[in-house]
């Protein structure tokens, strides 16, 4: 009797939070829907922002934020992979090296992101490019300020915790028999990572990837002071130019709009720009590993 | 007694300050099935994967001693770990197939070796999977994921991989013993027509499996090699009682 008038109040509530988050889940799709699908359009994606923000589309913010994660991640991923290719399968149980690894790693992890933004600014903009522009340029500003490559770079250094952790996990799911055979048939230990543990453990390394790119495509924080751009008529065309970032506008149009009533369709279309955007990307990342699962049974 | 194949002497292991195995020396014929008998924690695996110097990825072990095989201590500081492991082919406790087809499972070994051509390719797997007898099995499903046959046929699978890479010893440590009783009767079967052309060094728990299919047997037990003679007369007439004890049952 006891035993069963346990399970169920366990049982409504776990129930119950399940409902609960689902709920935060449903609200925040409906609202953002409700608000922003009848503004959402071609055009609307493809055209800039118009008489001061208040008509036209988000393009430059779309192919901002593109751009940014792309770079985000052609920088993270490499140097993740690399790092978790390391601690999973080079360094030693007590080596002091990768204990310190680890360390670093769980420590950027919990920094929050304005803090990473800080140190974009203090780092890549004010040490970097500060002086390389004296370097180069003799003084001349050209990398000294803030960009979409210090941006990125930035962003990198907030999701490379991400790609290692999840990297790593997957690595280390490949069973050690597995590597032994592929040691005991005479391949090194390089040919083993390459062709028996990182094809093993790709779905990871994806997930890890789709994962990181989802976090920074929607980050702000560590953009405002490293390249985001309040508004240019201009879609960046360097490394060394500014660019628009969609959580960024956001931002801006809820905070520093001049006509509440006419940016605030533009507001939930972006928002629901960005959501699709994460959602499809992470959509992307299921797909991928079910077929690599149904491919390798 | 023929050629021998392999020659240890003085051979000690010790994990951290442990001694796993003291001072083993013995002398292991060429295409001849040696099987290694004892109960748990005796030794025999430790001393099988130092043959292939498969402990060397264990951190904190120590080896002492000399293996010979034809005329190269493999413990000596100028040889090839990978090279050696070529020539030293290694069948594991659980069938460990690679997630990839059967014929990419067999062909890795010769691609990390170096063939490439697709004909060569063709020639080693179809051989590896009809030395292996598994061929009539599998011949229609080569490109089917390896994990996909059942666990007789995965060990199969895995003793053809070790024979694509044609080396001269295969290690086999307990290989049947998570497998139903046909599919370790196809193993043996196996190990036994293997023996006319590989050095064939076994571990396993079960005597019976150790009386069929070995030539000759070593026990071991508490890291020490207790005694090695052929096979009928470690069944039949052991030389010391420790050993007797143990093919009889009476304790391990």
């Amino acid at each position: 009797m006891k035993r069963t008038t346990k399970d169920i109040v366990v049982k409504s509530l776990t129930g119950m939070s399940v409902l609960l988050i689902l709920f935060v889940i449903v609200a925040i799709l409906t609202v953002t829907f409700i608000g922003g699908w009848s503004h959402l359009s071609w055009e609307f994606l493809t055209e800039f922002p118009k008489e001061g923000m208040t008509k036209g589309g988000i393009f430059p913010a779309v192919v901002g934020t593109a751009v940014m994660t792309l770079i985000m991640t052609l920088v993270a991923v490499p140097f993740g992979a690399i790092t978790a290719i390391y601690l999973a399968e080079y360094a030693s149980e007590r080596s002091i090296l990768a204990k310190t690894i680890r360390f670093a790693v769980k420590t950027l992890a919990v920094v929050p992101s304005i803090i990473f933004g800080l140190f974009g600014l203090g780092f890549f903009i004010k040490f970097v490019g500060f002086n390389a522009d004296k370097l180069l340029f003799a003084g001349e500003l050209h990398w000294g300020q803030p960009n979409i490559l210090w941006a990125s770079l930035t962003m990198a250094l907030l999701t490379l915790p991400i790609v290692i952790v999840s990297v790593e996990e997957s690595i280390r799911t490949v069973p050690r028999e597995v590597r032994e055979a592929s040691l005991a048939l005479g391949a090194t230990k390089w040919q083993t990572i390459r062709q028996v543990v990182l094809p093993g453990s790709i779905t990871g390394i994806l997930t890890g990837t789709i994962l990181a790119i989802s976090r920074g495509a929607g980050e702000v924080a560590p953009i405002l002071f490293t390249g985001a751009a309040y508004y240019l008529a201009e879609l960046p065309t360097s490394l060394s130019d500014q660019f628009m970032s969609l959580g960024y506008h956001i931002y801006i149009m809820s905070t520093q709009s001049t006509n509440v009533d006419e940016t605030l369709p533009i507001q939930f279309a972006t928002t629901l720009v960005l959501l699709l955007l994460t959602f499809s990307l992470s959509l992307v990342a299921v797909v991928l590993r079910y077929r690599i699962r149904k491919k390798v049974k | 007694m023929k050629d021998i194949k392999v020659n240890v002497k003085d051979l000690s292991v010790f994990y951290g300050t442990n001694m796993a195995l003291n001072k083993i020396s013995m002398e292991i014929p060429e295409k001849k099935v040696t099987a290694f008998i004892g109960p748990s924690g005796c030794g025999k695996s430790t001393f099988l994967r130092t043959l292939n110097r498969m402990n060397d990825l264990i951190d904190n072990v120590r080896i002492e001693g000399e293996v010979w095989m034809d005329d190269i201590d493999i413990y000596h500081k100028d040889v090839d770990v990978v090279n050696l492991r070529k020539k030293v082919g290694m069948i594991f406790q659980k069938s460990n197939p690679f997630a990839k087809s059967i014929y990419e499972n067999i062909a890795y070994g010769p691609k990390i070796n170096g063939i490439s051509q697709k004909q060569k390719l063709d020639e080693i797997v179809e051989l590896s999977l009809k030395q292996a007898a598994i061929w009539d099995e599998v011949k229609d499903r080569l490109h089917d994921s390896a994990l996909g046959l059942s666990g007789g046929q995965q060990q199969r699978i895995c003793i053809a991989r070790t024979l694509a890479v044609n080396p001269d010893i295969i290690l086999m440590d307990e290989p049947a013993s998570a497998l139903d009783p046909i599919s370790t009767a196809h193993v043996e079967a196996l190990i036994h027509e293997l023996k006319k052309y590989y050095t064939i060094i076994i571990v396993t728990h079960n005597m019976q499996q150790a009386a069929r299919t070995s030539d000759l047997t070593a026990f071991f037990y508490l890291g020490e090699l207790v005694e090695m003679d052929k096979t009928r007369t470690i069944f039949t007439n052991p030389a010391k009682k420790q050993t007797e004890d143990y093919i009889s049952g009476r304790f391990g």
